[in-house]
């Protein structure tokens, strides 16, 4: 087997030494495939990460909505009845109001005011995010925010700052004072940077349809349910639907999938990079296959001085595997370069686990691609490769 | 299963026959052929185009089959083999040169001789000693370290000669070694090969449709139809041969 491997890696070796302007060609193109893999993978980690950022960083294992609210968080209402009959059911630990809307957040200097999700919290309860600087929210009526990351990145704010929120109301432009005291790690919601409100000061300033107005207290859409032991949801959904009148409720993964556009979005995204795998595929299979019609009678040579078919295919394995690591290294870098170049504005995460399962499936789809070639050069008959059949 | 008689040649046919299946019917290209090759003896194997001497060439280079008869090669039954004991046979045993081509592109003339040593797992100092050696007397002492596409033809066939005998095979075959040298350059190939042949005591045949290498030859074998149809063997048959005699 030593024997096998030596012999084999040395033709490959050689081969690719003596005609590096073509190998590197190739792996130059396979480079090209490899940004572009990295770049669809980074981009649905990013666009879904924008979407499911708060709802997956939820110290919750539950959701509660609306019955027949096809688990989306915009169409669901929830009265603060709810809240109280689901913080008594047997193993919830606690349970928070979450309210969702939108407002625009007016900066200083004639910068483009930030559009946000503006997210309605209950201070010390589930879903109000852990600050990393600053302090959390006091009281439910307090007039300051907590703001993720990201609306801290791109507006500059800091804690301490004041801020000012517009909302529409109506036709009604509507100007709102809050002070910044905390700044959470990323908390994107719908694509947007995040901006918490203590959940009666978000009541107050989100903007209210006619039938909302003259409501006494305010309605949440959701209520994010913490389990006293997280392995039990099963148990708990039951218990809550038992319990709890007009309520569904979801894990935290079903809630993901059901956030609009969601699903869509990460299988249309999953389907590019499967073509582009699939390119490349065909790529690197048609310059193997091209390659090896190219070398017939070099094969049948080497075939008829008693090269054995196994050392003829290991070779050519072992070629597909070097280019294919050289392209997959210069596209990684590649990558790695144009990422540095792209403003925090674009929704691009390079995420460990999606960039590594990216790049072992470019690094299969090498010897994947060369297969039929690796088959025609193991049945070349050296005969007739060196035209000695006729 | 056939008991084989041993022989006491480096190389010995016993009745080959290779016949092909065509539209037309059955064609024979190899009928019945019949031969011996002695350690040390340098033998042409001649005839007109379409004799059957490729075929029989292929056979004894143990890349095809017979469709009967036998082939010993020390004493070991080519056509009893599978696949993978005639890879075996052409890696230890036989030595080849061919018409063009002969080299690996990307390996350098040096590579091209330690292959055969590589590919049989015996390439030590002594063996990287000997290719170089074996180049230097084949005249290619200057040029061990060029690759295939920047020698001449004549310079690349001394390589694939050097190739052929580097792993000290029993048997030496050579297909047209002169096929695409001049005459000056293909008198020089086929003298140092036979010289090689004599020297280093290996069985040699050749394949060639010049009747003037047979010059170099101890014996000419020459085929027809398919056919073993006349051996030369004395000095001055083989010479009138290679001074214009005609098949």
């Amino acid at each position: 087997m030593k024997q096998l491997f030596t012999i084999s890696g040395y033709l490959a070796i050689k081969e690719i030494l003596h005609n590096k302007g073509r190998f590197l060609l190739v792996s130059m193109v396979i480079g090209l495939i490899t940004l572009l893999v990295l770049f669809i993978a980074a981009l649905g980690e990013g666009l879904g990460n924008g979407n499911r950022e708060y709802i997956s960083k939820l110290d919750a294992q539950l959701i509660a909505y609306q019955a027949k609210s096809d688990n989306l968080i915009g169409a669901s209402r929830l009265s603060k009845n709810r809240l109280a009959d689901i913080r008594r059911v047997e193993g919830v630990a606690d349970a928070g109001m979450l309210g969702t809307s939108n407002a625009t957040l007016i900066l200083a200097d004639g910068e483009a005011p930030l559009k946000v999700a503006l997210l309605g919290v209950e201070p010390g309860h589930t879903g109000e995010p852990p600050v990393v600087e600053g302090q959390q929210l006091r009281s439910n009526l307090a007039k300051e925010v907590i703001i993720d990351k990201s609306t801290a990145l791109r507006s500059g704010l800091q804690v301490g700052d004041a801020i000012v929120l517009r909302t529409t109301q109506g036709t009604d432009d509507k100007f709102h004072d809050l002070k910044v005291v905390g700044i959470a790690d990323g908390q994107q919601y719908s694509l947007q940077p995040s901006v918490f409100a203590p959940f009666n000061t978000w009541d107050q300033i989100r903007p209210k349809s006619a039938a909302e107005l003259n409501v006494p207290n305010p309605i949440p859409n959701v209520i994010l349910i913490k389990l006293v032991d997280p392995a039990l949801t099963e148990l708990a959904q039951q218990r809550i639907a038992a319990e709890v009148n007009n309520v569904d409720t979801a894990t935290i993964q079903q809630a993901i999938q059901a956030l609009p556009g969601y699903s869509a979005q990460q299988s249309t995204l999953n389907t590019q990079g499967g073509f582009t795998l699939f390119i490349g595929i065909l790529v690197i299979g048609g310059f193997f296959q091209i390659q090896i019609l190219q070398k017939v009678s070099q094969i049948g040579v080497l075939k008829a001085i008693g090269t054995a078919n196994p050392v003829v295919a290991w070779a050519a394995i072992f070629q597909i595997i070097i280019i294919t690591i050289v392209g997959v290294v210069i596209g990684g870098l590649f990558t790695f370069l144009f990422s540095l170049t792209f403003p925090p504005t674009v929704p691009i995460v390079f995420n460990g686990t999606t960039s590594a399962v990216a790049l072992a499936a470019l690094l299969i789809i090498g010897p994947l691609g060369g297969l039929v070639s690796i088959r025609y050069a193991v049945r070349i008959e050296p005969l007739k490769a060196l035209g000695l059949s006729s | 299963m056939n008991e084989t008689p041993a022989s006491n040649y480096a190389l010995e046919t016993r009745s080959v026959i290779k016949s092909y299946e065509t539209d037309y019917g059955i064609i024979q290209a190899v009928d019945d052929v019949s031969l011996h090759v002695t350690a040390g003896e340098f033998v042409a194997l001649v005839g007109p185009s379409g004799s059957g001497k490729t075929t029989m060439l292929s056979i004894l280079a143990a890349l095809l089959q017979p469709s009967s008869g036998r082939i010993l090669l020390d004493g070991m039954d080519l056509s009893s083999m599978g696949d993978k004991e005639r890879v075996k046979m052409r890696r230890e045993k036989i030595g080849f040169t061919f018409q063009a081509n002969n080299l690996v592109p990307y390996l350098t003339a040096v590579e091209n001789v330690e292959l055969m040593l590589r590919l049989n797992n015996k390439l030590d100092k002594t063996g990287k000693l000997r290719a170089r050696e074996l180049l230097a007397r084949l005249g290619l002492g200057e040029r061990l370290h060029n690759y295939p596409g920047q020698m001449s033809g004549g310079q690349q066939q001394r390589v694939a000669i050097a190739r052929a005998l580097i792993h000290n095979p029993s048997l030496v075959l050579a297909d047209e070694p002169t096929a695409s040298l001049d005459t000056e350059r293909a008198f020089q190939v086929v003298e140092t090969f036979a010289g090689l042949i004599h020297e280093q005591n290996r069985a040699g045949i050749m394949v060639t449709h010049d009747l003037r290498m047979c010059e170099f030859v101890d014996r000419v074998l020459l085929m027809q139809d398919g056919k073993l149809v006349n051996i030369y063997s004395t000095h001055d048959e083989i010479m009138d041969l290679a001074r214009g005699g005609k098949h």
